[in-house]
């Protein structure tokens, strides 16, 4: 789950790590008095829960109430990566000397948290761990130890010359890890973290995500979710047991297990077709999962054909195929379906499917060929 | 032989009165696995489908000389379970439990290595040695004994992938569901050098996915210490960025972990990459020669 930069500093100034002041604000208006009470400059930063804002001119730095003026009505309602933005944060203008990053995650390989820091921090850090990875410093941390006062030190003296600044640093670096434990997050990160010109260190943006899987302990994190309009489709899926993502095709899945689901997908692709969504119904044969499956495909209105694919394991085919059966007349749809139906008991459950004049075919490429032609003929 | 598990498995179920752990280990029994004892707190004394229920795994292994557990609780309690197991000595824990907070899974790591704790998952369907033992949730019917060593981060793909191997004439020694999740227990690099000294097993299909850097580490690690035939497949090839597929793990951030990389990564060290999981069995005879 993802939060705004302004709810990701929020958390992070509650556990006092400095961070910029700013306002959160709705409108034009908001925004000119905002800028008034924090003084000139100030930045106009766009509030939307993708990443690339600054690129997309989502980030303005103003000097005047004019240009204050500019930029909310220009940010205010603009469309980043099919976000619309609809409030931006006002933050105090702050001279610094330098940008670090600073950032936590879970890293599969050491299986524990692993904190980065590079000297290089800024808008380009991608870049830089691409084109200079050495300029990133990781540490992983034992779980047992935790941020300990010395590991969160010796983090600050690779950064820093100024036992100053390593103080400051060692503290907040502590205060981060507890942020990242106490809230289940997947990734916090201060980027830039910079140095002002009176040498201490603020958080100029934030950014934290969290683990779904454990936003059940976490209800003040979950409160702050905001689905968008997709999301809230995956959500509603979520509670009838599918699992739902929409993309852009024509080919409607229906799968069960997100590995056949994503490898029926790239199925469709190989053989030329786009899927219009990924779906994985789980293990179960009820009619019910199937027609809430099939009435969230067909709400895609792009969906021009619909491929189930279906391997039965501990399901039996038999018990798939009534269910599809039973699905099938009680919702009447007019776009063509292919259905491909394999393992324990598949004879069974083909011959249930001939009976009820429902068309199968035997592998999954022949499915994936066979929907493509489909929503080509659909086309005509 | 075959790796992890046999006929000499002496298996526990921890959440044996669940739904769905009572349910499995009816079909673990059913296959020919040797379940010898359930835990339930609480519930001690009581019996499911014949076998002995137990308050706690200590209890239970002192009892009947458990060497091996399976995890069907919840995900909020799922890693207090495999600690248990742990601490009372089990060998080896493959937790079926989906959706368990990825600290949790950091947290406990430490204390696995230190007991020398086996863990498979979480959020895998367990694994499996035809004809010997079958832990989890995977359909028996459709695997038979045979020389392939499969290993996936994927349930229903794996099934898909047996079935056309089995289909083929092709018998596994053992396959192992991995799990989808971040932080999981053995990873490729630890099978697939169980199975390089595996005598029964004489080539390996491992079943990668998008996401993480795990396949590029095998690949690697393939280079570096295996001798046997290997042949891939990734699923999530051609999923948008950013976008969990159901599977936690499957997720690319920031251009790393795309099934293109995999690829690369696997045909740089001489590993062939199925384009579609029907080719496998294809691809495995060819280099078995037969």
């Amino acid at each position: 789950m993802k939060i705004h930069e302004y709810q990701a500093k929020e958390i992070l100034a509650r556990y006092e790590i400095p961070v910029t002041n700013e306002i959160l604000c709705y409108s034009v208006s908001e925004v000119q008095t905002a800028a008034q009470e924090l003084g000139f400059p100030c930045v106009v930063k766009a509030q939307v829960l993708t990443g690339g804002r600054g690129k997309a001119g989502g980030v303005k730095l103003v000097r005047n109430a004019e240009e204050a003026t500019l930029a909310a009505e220009k940010i205010l309602g603009m469309d980043i990566k099919g976000f619309t933005v609809e409030k931006v944060l006002v933050a105090q203008g702050v001279s610094f000397v330098s940008e670090i990053y600073a950032g936590l995650t879970i890293d599969r390989n050491t299986k524990s948290a692993v904190f980065m820091v590079s000297r290089e921090g800024g808008v380009e850090i991608e870049e830089v761990a691409k084109d200079n990875p050495e300029a990133i410093f990781k540490f992983a941390i034992e779980p047992d130890l935790g941020m300990a006062p010395f590991l969160a030190r010796k983090i600050a003296f690779a950064l820093f010359d100024d036992f100053k600044l390593v103080r400051q640093a060692t503290d907040l670096f502590q205060k981060l890890y507890k942020v990242f434990i106490d809230t289940d997050a997947s990734l916090v990160e201060i980027n830039p973290l910079v140095i002002t010109s009176d040498n201490q260190l603020l958080a100029l943006d934030g950014k934290m995500t969290f683990d779904d899987n454990a936003l059940f302990r976490q209800p003040e994190i979950l409160a702050l979710n905001e689905p968008s309009e997709d999301e809230k489709k995956e959500i509603d899926a979520k509670d009838k047991g599918l699992s739902y993502i929409r993309l852009d095709g024509s080919i409607g899945c229906m799968v069960n297990g997100a590995g056949l689901a994503m490898a029926t997908m790239d199925m469709i692709k190989l053989y030329g077709g786009e899927p219009a969504n990924f779906l994985d119904i789980g293990g179960s044969s009820n009619p019910q999962k199937v027609i809430d499956a099939m009435n969230l495909i067909i709400s895609d209105k792009n969906v021009k054909v619909v491929m189930i694919n279906i391997f039965g394991g501990i399901t039996r085919c038999d018990d798939v195929a009534k269910g599809l059966v039973a699905a099938l007349e009680q919702i009447k749809i007019k776009i063509p379906i292919v259905i491909r139906l394999s393992g324990t008991n598949s004879k069974e459950g083909l011959e249930i499917l001939k009976n009820a004049n429902l068309p199968t075919v035997e592998t999954m490429s022949e499915a994936a060929e066979k929907a493509i032609s489909l929503s080509v003929d659909f086309l005509r | 032989m075959s790796i992890l598990v046999n006929k000499n498995t002496k298996l526990l179920v921890q959440g044996i009165t669940g739904r769905d752990g009572s349910f499995h280990t009816q079909k673990m029994i059913d296959y020919g696995t040797n379940v010898v004892g359930g835990i339930s707190p609480g519930k001690g004394g009581q019996t499911v489908h014949g076998v002995p229920v137990f308050n706690t795994v200590a209890d239970a292994v002192k009892e009947t000389g458990a060497n091996t557990s399976v995890i069907f609780v919840p995900a909020p309690f799922a890693a207090d379970a495999v600690l248990e197991a742990a601490e009372a000595g089990i060998e080896l824990v493959i937790a079926i439990s989906e959706g368990v907070p990825t600290l949790d899974m950091v947290r406990i790591t430490p204390y696995l290595k230190k007991k020398g704790t086996k863990l498979i998952g979480a959020n895998c369907p367990g694994l499996i040695s035809p004809d010997e033992a079958m832990i989890g949730i995977l359909p028996g019917s459709i695997f038979m004994k045979g020389k392939i060593g499969l290993m996936s981060r994927s349930g229903t793909l794996t099934y898909e992938m047996v079935y056309q191997l089995t289909h083929s004439g092709l018998g596994q020694s053992t396959c192992v569901g991995i799990g989808g999740d971040p932080v999981a227990g053995l990873y490729y690099e630890e099978l697939l050098q169980m199975f390089e000294e595996d005598p029964e097993t004489e080539a390996i299909v491992l079943i990668g996915e998008i996401g993480g850097d795990a396949e590029e580490r095998a690949a690697q690690y393939i280079k570096e210490h295996i001798t046997k035939p290997v042949v891939a497949f990734i699923g999530g090839l051609t999923a948008p960025p950013g976008k969990r597929m159901g599977h936690a793990g499957a997720i690319i951030s920031s251009g790393t972990g795309t099934g293109a990389e995999k690829i690369a990564a696997f045909e740089a060290v001489g590993v062939q990459v199925a384009r579609q999981p029907s080719e496998i069995p294809e691809l495995l005879k060819k280099l078995l020669k037969i």
